[in-house]
């Protein structure tokens, strides 16, 4: 960039603009340690006869401007006569006022009534790329002031007692605290190699953020009879983010099995995004179980979701009246395909494999059932 | 920094998709079920519904009548509540200086109402909260508003009771200036932006708490990842992906209700009705643009048209020429624009997540359109945007260990998604957030971000307004220094749709107290990753710039998620008064507190 006089001309003439033709610049860099401007929210001018209207800064470009070493403390700017000025073919569109202080300038003679800044034209300027707080205008911020610049209202009866109205308790709605969920994740038909029959698997709570009572269920049933069948009702505390822990009870309601368990448990939203819940039973005689269930949810589209699940039963005592041998009881993998008609309603069809072990899987062909059964399943996922 | 865009993940549209976009076109209040104050649109059975401006009332003594009237913007005739019968609700036209008197009557069956002026400086008992201002208007009753205008511009407003602004009990509010106004225009607009639902607000709210990501057909698919897995690599990829996974959240969770519910409208007008404001070539015409949606962010633009914007939330600024503003609910811009050298411009305001849009039309005479732009492809939440770029941080800031370990598995250390230069701060996070069930994230490195045009409009060739480009046209009124400062996170949980300040929210949270003259400084932080408006009742927010010095004077503050903002309150107004989120369903799931200003 070229030192011409052109330049310096253009410097002071930008300085200037900035100085006197945009007070409000001025108001609010108030670094220019110049006189305090009114405060006024009008952003009325002082040059009585500069008509700013016509001005546009709104399209003024400063980003590239730079007046970086500038200083113009020693100026005196008195004689100066800006009446015979002609802004119109400046070109401010390379200046820089980044290091710029103001701090000393004396503005306090110029007189800039014939200037017609009307005609100015500053390029293609752009506030909004400026850098009000990196111009430094002045080696200070504006001291504090002790008094606000508007004078705090004195507060009288009146305002006190607009202040502060009567107010009815419960005066203010409140949206409901208490919601709900049931959702049926299985609804289905299913179709095995040694026969078929229908199943499902349902959850559901009451509640609020944190506490909540649960309803869980799932059975089985085949030839007209239910065959294995549960219902649970526990109570629910959010422990994290992401973690619930539960207790209540599990009722057996299937063919010759009615026992009740106490049930504890965690159920929640494993890392990845995997609906887990692990719960514990102690049943009458001292029996525990535990059940674990993992389940995901894998987007082929946004409505095409394949869910892989994967659920284990486990028995700590030898229980052959209900055909249970201690560990590992059963295994039951499924990968279900359901299109999302809508988020509430999706039917489904998928792949389930089951399978028992150790003394359970022998104490069931003992009683003429197979061990394994793989099955085709179709049905439906609704909630409400 | 710019943004991968999600992909069509080819999820067919809903049968209704098309007209819930653009909407019935012969929408807004049906005929004969109102008494009176009907505007002329709804009366027109077909055709753009275009004359139909809300009345505007000019009286300093004003009546209004709230009820429920039916509309249709979708087809569908659906309850609305509305004011004197119309939705928006009339447009208020007042005068600085001037004491209003407002009698406002409710007819509704069985519901308590309210109004509440929003951003205008009035006694704690005009307010209109519900609660802490008054006892609210029963049913059947009357409640008689009154109070000077101290203030002038562009303002807006609305029910504070329950879910009745969604139901559309909003409208203009425009206070003429003692003092001409720093600019010229020839003619003037008010754009009322909204989103309407036919759903029953309080059921959608109940759906919320159900499944919060109902909306959100956008989520990132296995083709998705394959394709990522081909673009960026199979480590890039898994790595971003177990990143989310391990949050549990994703990242094309922008906002929580989205067209796939709502239908955008403008001035009370679906697109499909072509809403048209007239000019003559060459005027300058002075758009007052006001966010009444209850959850929508709009991102505005005139194609062919450079807009100057001259005021935010009613108060002068120092004039921006921009191409695209976004607007966040409860916001106003005055812009101004200079429309020639073609008969009809667009008025495009898409929502922020690119799934619908309110659209009107600028015209020399009615009947004419100008072409509706493509929405922009749908951006991606970073971990950048969420401040969780570590990569900006200093590794020695305290307590960052800490977060991850409070954060589940968070993000690791090297996420490689640098944004901002090196000024991220690793936020002190209240104890209350700590443990706390309803907490799902917390912010490692925040940074005001005042120079973001933020998520989805960066880089995208057009000139976005940011906050930092905004600065009032006057210096601090005030001018003290904060005495002492206030530190506030935004925090809640997706899943639940539970939504709180320090992670407390409204219904077991102690007010905020003031003392009557203080001027003290509000830190928001944003640990969630949505983005919040955040509006203080009563008082002034003045948003300070990244040196901590007043820049611009507001009653709705912006927080994207990740951002760290300051503002200065000065606390003359004694009271009771509502501090909020202004996203409708965040408020009501608990993102509220009560700021007591007491002597």
């Amino acid at each position: 960039m070229s030192r011409s006089p052109m330049f310096a001309m253009s410097i002071l003439s930008s300085a200037l603009l900035l100085a006197i033709s945009a007070p409000a610049w001025a108001q609010s860099h108030a670094g220019h340690a110049m006189t305090p401007p009114p405060s006024a929210d009008a952003p009325t001018v002082g040059a009585d006869t500069v008509d700013h209207a016509t001005m546009d800064h709104a399209k003024m470009d400063r980003s590239a401007m730079d007046h970086g070493q500038m200083n113009h403390a020693k100026m005196d700017h008195s004689a100066m006569d800006h009446g015979q000025m002609d802004h119109a073919k400046m070109d401010h569109s390379s200046v820089d006022h980044g290091q710029m202080d103001h701090a000393k300038m004396d503005h306090g003679s110029v007189d800039h009534s014939p200037t017609d800044h009307a005609r100015t034209d500053h390029g293609a300027p752009d506030d909004s790329t400026m850098g009000y707080a990196a111009m430094g205008h002045g080696p200070t911020k504006p001291p504090a002031r002790n008094d606000p610049r508007e004078p705090i209202p004195a507060v009288t009866d009146a305002d006190r007692i607009a202040a502060f109205p009567p107010i009815d308790h419960g005066a203010m709605e409140h949206a409901p605290d208490l919601h709900s969920l049931l959702l049926v994740n299985r609804l289905e038909h299913w179709d095995g190699q040694h026969g078929n029959g229908q199943a499902w698997e349902a959850s559901g709570w009451i509640g609020g953020n944190i506490h909540r009572v649960w309803l869980r269920s799932e059975g089985e049933r085949s030839g007209g009879r239910t065959d294995a069948a549960d219902v649970e009702v526990l109570y629910g505390r959010s422990v994290s983010p992401w973690w619930d822990v539960l207790v209540g009870v599990k009722q057996d309601l299937g063919r010759g099995d009615s026992r009740t368990w106490a049930a504890f448990g965690v159920q929640g939203l494993a890392p990845y995004k995997f609906e887990t819940s692990a719960t514990a039973y102690v049943g009458e005689g001292g029996q525990v179980a535990a059940t674990v269930e993992v389940e995901y949810e894998l987007l082929l589209t946004n409505r095409l979701i394949l869910q892989p699940l994967v659920e284990a039963t486990f028995t700590a005592k030898d229980d052959p009246r209900y055909g249970n041998g201690s560990g590992l009881n059963k295994v039951e993998a499924g990968l279900r395909l359901r299109y999302e008609v809508n988020r509430r309603f999706a039917p489904y069809i998928g792949i389930s494999h089951e399978r028992l072990f150790g003394d359970t899987a022998e104490y069931h062909q003992a009683a003429g059932e197979r061990a394994r059964d793989t099955r085709w399943v179709a049905g439906v996922r609704v909630w409400f | 920094m710019s943004f991968p865009t999600q992909p069509g993940t080819g999820s067919p549209p809903m049968p209704s998709r098309r007209l819930f976009v653009q909407g019935a076109a012969a929408g807004g209040v049906v005929a004969g079920l109102v008494a009176s104050g009907l505007p002329a649109r709804a009366f027109a059975a077909a055709g753009p519904a275009v004359a139909s401006a809300p009345q505007v009332l000019t009286a300093a003594d004003v009546q209004l009548s709230i009820g429920e009237s039916l509309a249709n913007f979708t087809g569908r005739t659906r309850p609305a509540i509305t004011v004197n019968g119309s939705l928006p609700a009339p447009i208020l036209r007042w005068r600085e200086g001037d004491t209003v008197s407002v009698r406002v009557a409710n007819t509704l069956q069985g519901h308590p109402t309210s109004i509440h002026w929003h951003g205008i400086l009035l006694p704690a008992n005009m307010d209109g909260v519900p609660g802490l201002s008054f006892n609210g208007i029963a049913p059947g009753e009357a409640y008689q508003y009154r109070f000077t205008l101290k203030q002038s511009g562009t303002y807006w407003y609305h029910s504070h009771s329950m879910f009745q602004e969604q139901a559309g009990l909003y409208g203009a509010l425009i206070i003429d200036p003692l003092q001409p106004a720093p600019y010229r225009f020839d003619r003037e607009h008010v754009i009322l932006l909204s989103d309407w639902t036919d759903l029953d607000p309080g059921a959608l709210f109940r759906r919320m708490k159900k499944l919060a990501e109902f909306d959100n057909y956008y989520k990132r698919t296995l083709p998705d990842f394959l394709r990522d897995v081909r673009k960026d690599g199979w480590a890039a990829t898994t790595a971003d992906r177990g990143m989310w996974g391990r949050m549990r959240m994703t990242p094309t969770d922008i906002s929580d209700i989205n067209a796939h519910t709502y239908t955008y409208l403008l001035n009370g007008t679906a697109p499909a009705g072509n809403w048209t404001g007239l000019f003559r070539s060459g005027e300058k015409v002075l758009l007052r643009f006001i966010n009444g949606g209850s959850m929508t962010y709009f991102d505005v633009r005139i194609p062919g048209l450079k807009m100057t914007v001259v005021a935010a939330d009613g108060q002068y600024i120092h004039p921006v020429s921009i191409d695209e503003f976004r607007i966040a609910p409860a916001e106003t811009f005055d812009v101004i624009v200079e429309p020639s050298g073609q008969d009809a411009f667009t008025l495009f305001c898409q929502d922020m997540g690119r799934t619908g849009y309110a659209a009107g039309t600028l015209a020399v005479r009615h009947g004419l359109q100008a072409p509706i732009p493509a929405r922009d492809p749908r951006p991606l939440l970073t971990m950048g945007d969420m401040g969780h770029d570590m990569g900006t941080m200093g590794h020695d800031m305290p307590g960052m260990g800490h977060q991850m370990k409070v954060m589940e598995g968070g993000c690791g250390a090297h996420m490689g998604h640098a944004a901002h230069g090196g000024t991220a701060r690793a936020p002190r996070h209240p104890p209350s957030e700590q443990g706390n069930p309803l907490v799902d994230m917390q912010s490692m490195a925040t940074e005001p971000k005042l120079d973001d045009p933020g998520i989805g409009l960066r880089d995208n060739g057009r000139h976005v307004l940011t906050y930092a480009a905004m600065h009032s046209l006057f210096d601090d009124p005030d001018g003290r220094e904060p005495g002492r400062e206030v530190e506030l996170h935004l925090t809640g949980h997706m899943e639940k749709f539970s939504w709180s300040f320090d992670g407390i929210p409204f219904a077991s949270a102690e007010p905020l107290r003031l003392n009557y003259g203080e001027r003290m400084r509000i830190v928001l932080v944003n640990d969630t990753m949505m983005q919040h408006p955040i509006h203080l009742h009563g008082v002034w927010s003045d948003l300070e710039n990244a040196d901590g010095d007043f820049q611009l004077r507001k009653h709705t503050i912006d927080m994207p998620p990740g951002t760290r903002r300051s503002y200065r309150v000065r606390a003359d107004a004694l009271g009771r008064w509502a501090y909020h989120c202004h996203l409708l369903y965040h408020m009501e799931a608990g993102m509220m507190r009560e700021v007591r200003i007491d002597e």
